[in-house]
């Protein structure tokens, strides 16, 4: 909060820092300085770690520098975990608050605290952690899948992803210097306009979202250039791994639909900054041009973030299921109608502001006409566990949670899909048990079931089996008791982002739902011990053979972990499950004839360019017009810059590739394999 | 986890599940209007409907898990079976034939319960009679609390309303700054208001009571303690209320509500007996402030192809937010000379035959 100073401030002053002054920092409110505390031990000692271990040169140039796309995808994972930590303890705050305000308890978190933590768990939820994860997992596995080296454009991956980093980097700093918006994760005006969110925190929510779509938007020309120009000969369209295929449509997705948030946000912070007036009440503006704005790019983001997830459900179940996947034409063209129709249903997120019967029951039969292709996925997967010899080894149970959760989730959303059933449950805690069942069940199952399925493939070892059936247990169990007093609280007339009750009747729901929010929160914790645990006991994980799964798809057919290039000789695919193919085929692997593999070079760019963004944004927002244009005017010059630097490439020797190859041949003939 | 310990989870969950739902009360699905009861209908009949496709899913999903896990060998394995026309037909058909059921519930009931159509009847039994009037109540959704004129009496009130129960009852809704949601759960479901705009919505009541009503859309620091009572009452007791109301001395003139819809939290109920003509349509068309230009003229002068040159005059005008900003100290707007229009002098609203509801005529 920027409280009004007791004395005005000097023209100097306002110049040289705009809006920010030592008032801009909450050092009145013990929650933040707690935090910041902890952050700042936490961050120093992480710090010092790595200082010891003489790790600097080498997180350097092999990581941060790196535009290895498996580097950057494993990166993107990392934020992503992060980013979780930072919006579960968004969630349990809220679950605390709400289980403890009633009556006379007003509860630990004052509204303007409360209201600041519900914008943050959205934005950071959806932005911050499903993107990065659904990217990092697109970049890792696609190219992989397809028989490519890299992604099309190597350096422009890595620039997406530390443009994504600096947008969340902008979003931590809002909770120390400044304020987070008040407004929820849409931030829907009028109320997030300049005059009734006087502060800074919708211009950190602007500005940080949009420096991370530039990334993302990015990252999505990239994979689909990707995917249509380096598949290995041999795979056609009909013949790539459905994980690709919906890659390839969430790509699609992301390119139609990012655009649009730029142009919506973009439209807001002139409102705010330079004072048009395109969603004020003045002159005009209309406030529900945003709405319908932002669902235009709402709506299909939804689908971005389930679309891959359904795809690393196909991989798992065929895999464990040690079958061909039911019905591949049918499920691709599921996938596509998805895409398509995602983009025909954003206004049944606002049946309730009075668009009229036609229009309502229009979206709302389209919304309902989306989840055939949806079924028709579901009985897709039905019947690849139909004769199969199933394992129900880790991805497998995540995928068995996935099944019974997400159909819930779907129902109840056709259920909202109703216009005359969305008046009632619309904004109610009903919507918000909803999303979360989808959002949990699908995306967050599905992240766990593609981490552990990949894991071997990336760092070489299986993970922990405990720990991550304890992890599963307590995420299945605890969504159960976070979400289910949620439906019912929806259906008794309950609605969301209230920060106090009067009626004492609630509060054992919200009591329920805060334990499952801790049950979750133990969840958490147990993956990030099964993380330690793995790593410990790394060596009785090992995986030598590169394919622990018996798996199916070409990412399973190099080593574990991967060579920097991915594949010595490019495959040729006959089928559509390629590896499995090869397998049966009796594939032996090459023993000579190693040419010199062609390969980009790291670049400090990207890091430098996201950075300088950071600025740009950080003076946007606090206006600091002089910093503004300076950074500005740096990030174009250094864009310029190194356009110059023609040090791009360089070829890893025929040797070397020998060698690495005759390695990883050896240790599969110990294993017999 | 062992099949045991996973049966023991289950039965506690059903048991806490069961035990919560026993002291609960499911207000959208046992509502006392027939709106919502519509309403609630719908979400019992659709959830059914689906239910037809879910559950077989669940069930199949189950039995093919635990029928072929990799340690059951009696069980078929057919590793390369991939496509059957006949399944895909009935994957691809069956949630069709839901979703054509269900997408002709839906165009139907979204017609019929549209909040802008009138209504034609007062439950499931009754039509509405030839000769009632229905009450008609303008709602302005202020920062934060609720204000709700009844033109038909020249009253109105602050978080609090009434209705007599079995008549219809017509609401107007607008906002005074940002967004909120008008939601009484047992009445009907929530409509939007907005600033500048005009949402309406067609309910009845159809058991006396005492009923909760809030905003549902978040709309900043107050949003929520924005809760009114919604009373049903019956015929007579409503008359009284509005002889109630109507001797109540506070006025609501244009002073009074540009200080009303000054932010504030927790207001109690509040009466006014005397509400001043056209304050809706005021607040509607954000001129209640007599300085500035309602959005009505100005959509006109723009029909018009606007003033020209002479519009850059006329800014000062047209400038609403920044007088309700939510960090301001200055208390006192800034005057501008308004040669466009006048505004006539404040007068209060004189009902003409406001309606009655008592006696047993509308009884059933």
């Amino acid at each position: 909060m920027t409280p009004a100073s007791a004395e005005p401030r000097s023209e100097l002053a306002t110049l040289l820092f705009g809006r920010l002054s030592l008032d801009s920092i909450p050092y009145h409110e013990p929650i933040i300085v707690m935090t910041f505390l902890v952050a700042a031990l936490a961050g120093t000692a992480v710090l010092a770690w790595i200082t010891r271990a003489r790790a600097w040169g080498w997180l350097w140039r092999d990581w941060i520098c790196s535009i290895d796309h498996k580097k950057i995808g494993v990166m993107y994972m990392i934020l992503g975990f992060v980013m979780l930590l930072r919006g579960f303890a968004d969630a349990i705050m809220m679950r605390a608050q709400q289980a403890m305000a009633f009556g006379d308890a007003a509860g630990y978190l004052p509204p303007h605290h409360y209201d600041q933590i519900f914008t943050a768990h959205g934005v950071i939820m959806i932005f911050f952690v499903a993107m990065p994860f659904v990217t990092g997992l697109m970049n890792y596995i696609v190219p992989l899948q397809i028989g490519a080296r890299d992604v099309a454009f190597p350096f422009l991956n890595n620039f997406s992803f530390w443009m994504t980093t600096a947008g969340a980097l902008l979003v931590m700093l809002s909770l120390f210097v400044g304020e987070f918006a008040t407004t929820g994760w849409l931030a829907f005006p009028p109320l997030s306009g300049a005059d009734y969110s006087p502060g800074v925190g919708v211009d950190y929510y602007i500005w940080a979202l949009q420096i991370a779509g530039v990334g993302t938007l990015l990252s999505g020309v990239n994979l689909i250039v990707t995917i249509v120009k380096m598949r290995a000969p041999g795979m056609t369209l009909m013949k790539m791994p459905v994980f690709t295929w919906t890659a390839l449509c969430t790509n699609v997705l992301i390119v139609a639909a990012f655009p649009v948030l730029t142009a919506v946000l973009l439209l807001l912070g002139l409102d705010r900054t330079v004072g048009t007036n395109f969603f004020t009440n003045d002159f005009g503006g209309n406030p529900m041009m945003y709405v319908n704005m932002i669902w235009i790019w709402g709506h299909p983001e939804v689908y971005i973030l389930i679309l891959p997830l359904f795809g690393v459900f196909s991989e798992v179940v065929s895999t464990f299921a040690g079958k061909r996947l039911f019905g591949y034409t049918s499920m691709v063209y599921a996938t596509v109608v998805i895409t398509i129709l995602s983009y025909l249903v954003w206004l049944h997120h606002f049946f309730t502001m009075g668009s009229g019967a036609s229009v309502n029951s229009f979206f709302g039969i389209t919304t309902m006409i989306i989840s055939i292709p949806t079924g028709a996925k579901l009985f897709n997967w039905l019947f690849t566990m139909y004769r199969g010899r199933i394992r129900f080894e880790l991805p497998m149970l995540w995928m068995m949670g996935f099944m019974f959760t997400f159909v819930v989730g779907g129902m109840t959303g056709v259920l909202l899909a109703v216009p005359p059933a969305d008046f009632v449950l619309h904004n109610s805690l009903f919507l918000i048990a909803h999303f979360h069942n989808v959002i949990i069940g699908g995306v967050v199952f599905g992240v766990f079931a593609a981490v552990s399925y990949w894991y071997p493939k990336v760092f070489g070892y299986r993970l922990n089996v405990f720990w991550g059936k304890v992890s599963f247990w307590c995420w299945q169990i605890g969504f159960l008791f976070a979400f289910m007093p949620l439906y019912v609280l929806g259906l008794m007339g309950v609605t969301r982002r209230v920060s106090h009750f009067e009626d004492m009747s609630l509060q054992p729901f919200f009591v329920v739902a805060a334990f499952g929010a801790v049950l979750i929160g133990v969840g958490i914790l147990a993956s990030l011990i099964q993380f330690y645990v793995s790593y410990q006991r790394r060596e009785q994980l090992r995986d030598v053979t590169g394919d622990p799964w018996d798996g199916r798809t070409l990412e399973w057919a190099t080593s574990s972990p991967p060579p920097e290039y991915n594949f010595a000789f490019t495959p040729r695919v006959h089928d559509i499950d390629a590896w499995w193919d090869m397998k049966r085929g009796g594939y032996q692997r090459p023993t000579t004839g190693f040419l010199a593999i062609h390969m980009p070079k790291g670049t400090s760019a990207g890091i430098i360019l996201a950075g300088i963004s950071a600025v740009v944004g950080f003076a946007l927002i606090w206006h600091i017009w002089w910093l503004a244009v300076a950074s500005f005017a740096s990030l174009v010059g250094f864009a310029i810059f190194h356009t110059f630097n023609l040090n791009r490439d360089f070829h890893i020797p025929a040797d070397e590739v020998a060698h690495v190859e005759s390695a990883h041949t050896r240790a599969l003939a110990v294993n017999g394999a | 986890m062992s099949a045991r310990s996973l049966r023991l989870v289950t039965t506690l969950c059903l048991t806490a599940l069961s035990a919560l739902l026993s002291g609960c009360n499911l207000v959208t699905l046992d509502a006392a209007g027939d709106i919502a009861r519509q309403q609630g209908d719908l979400i019992v009949v659709s959830t059914v409907l689906m239910l037809l496709i879910v559950v077989p899913v669940m069930a199949l999903t189950g039995w093919f898990a635990w029928h072929y896990r990799a340690s059951n060998r009696r069980a078929t394995y057919a590793p390369e079976w991939n496509h059957s026309t006949q399944l895909e037909l009935v994957i691809w058909s069956a949630p069709l034939l839901i979703i054509i059921a269900l997408g002709a519930v839906t165009w139907i009931s979204t017609h019929t319960l549209d909040p802008f159509r009138k209504l034609d009847r007062l439950d499931a039994t009754r039509a509405v009679p030839a000769d009632v009037k229905p009450l008609k109540v303008q709602v302005v959704a202020l920062d934060w609390k609720w204000l709700f004129i009844y033109p038909d009496y020249g009253i109105a009130t602050i978080n609090e309303l009434a209705a007599p129960v079995d008549v219809p009852i017509e609401f107007q809704l607008t906002s005074s700054t940002v967004m909120n949601t008008f939601y009484v759960p047992t009445l009907a479901g929530m409509i939007y208001t907005m600033p500048a705009m005009d949402t309406r919505l067609h309910a009845v009541i159809n058991q006396a009571g005492d009923y909760e009503g809030m905003s549902a859309h978040y709309s900043g620091a107050g949003f929520s303690h924005m809760r009114f009572r919604f009373k049903g009452l019956d015929g007579a007791a409503f008359d009284q209320w509005v002889a109630q109301v109507r001797a109540a001395p506070a006025e609501l003139s244009r002073d009074e509500y540009l200080r009303l819809e000054r932010p504030s939290e927790k207001e109690p109920a509040r009466h006014y007996g005397k509400v001043v003509a056209g304050l809706y349509d005021a607040a509607l068309n954000l001129c209640v402030d007599p300085t500035k230009m309602c959005m009505r003229d100005m959509m006109a002068i723009d029909a018009r192809g606007g003033l020209g040159l002479a519009n850059v005059y006329n800014v000062a005008q047209l400038r609403y937010d920044a007088d309700r900003r939510r960090d301001r100290t200055a208390a006192t707007p800034d005057r501008y000379v308004t040669a466009l229009c006048t505004v006539a002098p404040d007068a209060y609203m004189s009902p003409v035959d406001p309606p009655h509801y008592g006696g047993a005529r509308l009884a059933p």
